[in-house]
């Protein structure tokens, strides 16, 4: 028919005519949206990651995790409460504001404000004086030894521009009250923003006035980041050469990116672990066939369901390998004692005579809630979990939903309403006390004390321990007392730790950049070569 | 006339307001908005007071009663996801749907009445046995699979189309259109023919069956009898005479290429609003769903309201019976 073949032949000059011809613009797509352009209104990996390459904190993280300095060149602690940055000379703004103290004291004052959602990155009762324009000294109430932890996302921000553009206020996470910086960024970073439509494009251009180039091995001039949604459109985009990277690559399409040749695949182990959780606060459990009382509340029981589960079949048959179990609440990489635990073997007969001890030979019925759209593999992990229950006995009825609904039901706005599930975690500040606080402290029924220790999980003596590493100085006498600590909580058997999930980005063969195990991908790391 | 009108109206604005009301009582089981608002080491004292001041715990019909009156303004607030303002957010989004469901229409009809014009004059030929199965393809298979389908053929296998997205667009005032840039167009093709085929299938069939029905009419016999041409025969009459369902058919499923969009949308990461809703869904982002929940519904009793009058207009039956007694 002549005119489909016009119609192609349109189509064929069409395609010439618009390929892409830019060879330093790297396209990087990923699942979700960069929803706010605030850097105080969200605290995500990913919005922050993003951030980072247009605004910069007083401290950066290289490739390997360590801080090394960022707008400070330098810091020292004069006294257990007091801590002197030196800052960082003749950086500007995007904007073209200078960078000075009176930046560094307008954030702080700023990440203070009632609606920032990272507040805790700088102690509630710290103070911070000018020394000089180029000096501050940060005053404590007591002794932080953690205190620039997770510096490397508190983002220094400019006063000038800000009065400027009417943007003093942090932009609240409801979206009342928007200010420019939900729409705007100025940083003093590797690159600026120069559009940014949200949960379509946003665009970066090089800022070649970083004062970090002569030591970054990128050669970026422009960066357009999309969101695609569906796993198999983003493998599709990247095995047929419109961008340059993903992430996540989903794990069936893993082999694919692999083998296409044009493409690989780069993976790693990620910050999260992922853990199964029992209700240990109620004294009977909402969703089981017991009644009267908690089984979950006897060790025993908790063990029995730890031996029961094989996490090696996990590993080769739903997560195709891309795992790595654990057997603390922590991974590996962020604590460096971890390698002394072991996980309670898997042991179906110790289970069942475990059980049988507990006084339930013939196991007992539960239900178990999941979210399915939250973590790698998420439901088939539990669908996993439940058939191996099943060997001894106990009879688990699975409830896979959405995220939005599962978090809220087992969360505390929903009043912790499940008897068994599963949740994952990652320490920000890259710390175990993170874990402590949020995971495994005892916690009261609206969560005070620990509000993502879903289950109830509580033991005074690990507590008590608590309140002493965070005030302990000495990192050897620290990792001493998290040792301890952790200890309990596995001879407790409090939690079923799982795995930690493996990065998994695909990357064109062009590409070539730094995968930091935190999932940050910053792109004034990344070389393309025609 | 003027009081079918106002009846319809009635019923029009009736329909928003279970709709409101449907999509309210929906929102009590997306989840709780919060806790995708706002990062893990939130505390719970925090999330109360963002609850609060979002009116969350107020009861029910103090949520019901300020939704329905924000909703009676046009004022859906700003997403809780994006934090801008919902009009703002589904104005940018709009033109990415309508010229992805006006492109599918357009290639529906332009496909669908040949084919079936073809297949119904021609009842017994191998082309009108191979293009039938075709296009039961079309209404058999997911529009989900097709996209990917199609996304591995035309995109990673040959190269010739874009995978996902809207191309460049050029602004026209408020109006972002993909109609007038190359890569704008390209990136057209494949989700307009995947949101395109059901509805080309559904007319190609329609116009087919009743192709049949009226070639079998005694006044075609008598125009064959009084030795009238082929061509006029079967365009200057039987065609004239299958159009009526055909466009009414058309109408009503103009609102459903809007509605359906959302699956197209997702599979090419189209930027409309269906994609936004999908978003905002497994955000709990309810200000964006509320809003979108009552534009299509607007949108489809503004084209089931069209679609009658124009019936009207048509067919003297029903314009009588409109009319009422004279």
């Amino acid at each position: 028919m002549p005119v489909r073949s016009t119609f192609f032949a349109v189509l064929i000059i069409l395609a010439s005519a618009f390929a892409p011809a830019h060879a330093a613009t790297f396209r990087h797509a990923f699942q979700g949206d960069l929803k706010s352009l605030d850097p105080y209104t969200l605290n995500e990996t990913f919005a922050l990651a993003m951030l980072g390459n247009v605004y910069e904190g007083l401290t950066r993280r290289d490739a390997d995790l360590k801080i090394v300095p960022g707008l400070a060149t330098g810091w020292e602690m004069l006294e257990p409460t007091r801590w002197r940055f030196h800052l960082r000379r003749g950086v500007k703004f995007a904007g073209g504001e200078d960078f000075t103290a009176d930046d560094v004291l307008f954030s702080l004052d700023r990440v203070h404000q009632p609606e920032s959602q990272i507040r805790t990155r700088v102690p509630a009762d710290a103070k911070v004086e000018k020394i000089d324009d180029y000096t501050v000294d940060f005053v404590l109430a007591r002794p932080y030894p953690d205190l620039i932890g997770e510096w490397d996302t508190w983002y220094i921000m400019s006063r000038r521009w800000a009065e400027a553009n009417g943007a003093l206020k942090v932009q609240p996470p409801t979206g009342g009250g928007l200010n420019a910086f939900a729409l705007k960024a100025n940083g003093t970073g590797p690159y600026v923003i120069v559009s940014h439509e949200p949960g379509v494009r946003t665009t970066y251009k090089r800022n070649s006035g970083w004062w970090g180039w002569a030591e970054a091995p990128g050669n970026i001039d422009e960066v357009v980041f999309t969101t695609i949604k569906q796993d198999a459109t983003r493998v599709a985009a990247l095995l047929s050469g419109e961008v340059d990277m993903i992430e996540p690559v989903p794990v069936q399409d893993m082999q694919r990116v692999a083998d296409s040749g044009t493409t690989k695949m780069l993976t790693g182990p990620e910050l999260r672990t992922i853990h199964l959780y029992f209700d240990q606060k109620r004294d009977e459990l909402k969703y089981a066939s017991v009644k009267g009382r908690n089984p979950f509340k006897d060790q025993r029981v908790r063990q029995a369901f730890y031996q029961a589960i094989d996490i090696e079949a996990i590993k080769a048959k739903v997560m195709r390998g891309m795992s790595v179990p654990s057997a603390l609440l922590i991974t590996p990489l962020l604590f460096a004692r971890a390698g002394e635990f072991k996980r309670y073997p898997y042991d179906p007969q110790a289970a069942r005579r475990l059980l049988a001890e507990a006084g339930y030979p013939d196991g007992f019925e539960l239900t178990m809630h999941c979210p399915n759209d939250r973590y790698v593999n998420d439901e088939p992990i539990c669908l996993a979990v439940t058939s191996m229950l099943a060997k001894i006995g106990v009879k688990v009825t699975l409830q896979a939903m959405p995220k939005a609904i599962f978090f809220d039901r087992a969360g505390p706005s929903g009043g912790y309403d499940t008897s068994f599930g599963i949740l994952g975690w990652t320490p920000s500040g890259f710390d175990s006390l993170n874990v402590l606080l949020n995971i495994t402290g005892c916690r009261d029924d609206k969560g005070l004390g620990g509000p993502f220790n879903y289950g109830g999980y509580c033991n005074p003596k690990a507590d008590e321990l608590t309140a002493k590493i965070q005030v302990e100085t000495d990192p050897v006498k620290r990792n001493e007392m998290i040792y301890t600590y952790f200890k309990m909580v596995h001879d407790d058997a409090g939690f079923i730790p799982l795995h930690q999930q493996v990065l998994s980005w695909g990357v064109s063969n062009k590409i070539e950049l730094v995968q930091r195990a935190d999932d940050v991908l910053l792109y004034h790391w990344i070389r393309k070569s025609d | 006339m003027l009081v079918f009108l106002v009846r319809r109206l009635a019923e029009t604005l009736l329909v928003l307001v279970v709709v409101a009301l449907v999509a309210f009582v929906l929102f009590r089981f997306v989840g709780d908005p919060i806790n995708q608002m706002v990062g893990q080491d939130v505390g719970i004292i925090e999330r109360d007071r963002l609850r609060q001041s979002l009116g969350l715990d107020d009861s029910l019909p103090v949520q019901l009663a300020r939704f329905l009156w924000n909703a009676l303004h046009f004022d859906f607030g700003v997403s809780y996801q994006f934090k801008q303002p919902v009009a703002g957010l589904i104005a940018a989004r709009f033109p990415a749907t309508f010229e992805l469901a006006a492109a599918a229409a357009l290639f529906a009809i332009a496909i669908g009445i040949p084919v079936g014009i073809y297949t119904g004059i021609h009842r017994h030929t191998l082309l009108s046995r191979w293009l039938l199965s075709v296009t039961l393809v079309g209404i058999s298979l997911p529009p989900f699979l097709i996209g990917i389908l199609l996304i591995y053929v035309f995109a990673v296998s040959l190269h010739w189309l874009p995978s996902y997205g809207r191309g460049e667009t050029v602004a026209l005032g408020f109006w972002r259109t993909g109609l007038l840039t190359g890569s704008g167009l390209r990136a057209l093709v494949l989700p307009a023919v995947t949101l395109g085929l059901f509805q080309l299938t559904l007319i190609a069939r329609l116009v087919r069956s009743e192709m049949l029905e009226v070639l079998r009419a005694d006044f075609i016999r008598f125009a064959r009898a009084r030795g009238l041409s082929d061509r006029a025969i079967y365009f200057g009459h039987a065609l004239k005479n299958t159009l009526v369902p055909v466009m009414t058919i058309i109408g009503l499923q103009i609102g459903s290429i809007i509605a359906f969009s959302i699956i197209t949308e997702t599979v090419f990461q189209w930027p409309g609003m269906g994609l936004l809703f999908i978003t905002s869904v497994q955000n709990a982002d309810i200000p964006v769903m509320a809003a979108y929940l009552l534009l299509v519904a607007l949108i489809f009793v503004s084209i089931n309201l069209v679609v009658d009058l124009l019936y009207a207009a048509i067919d003297p039956r029903i314009r009588d019976a409109v009319r009422g007694p004279v």
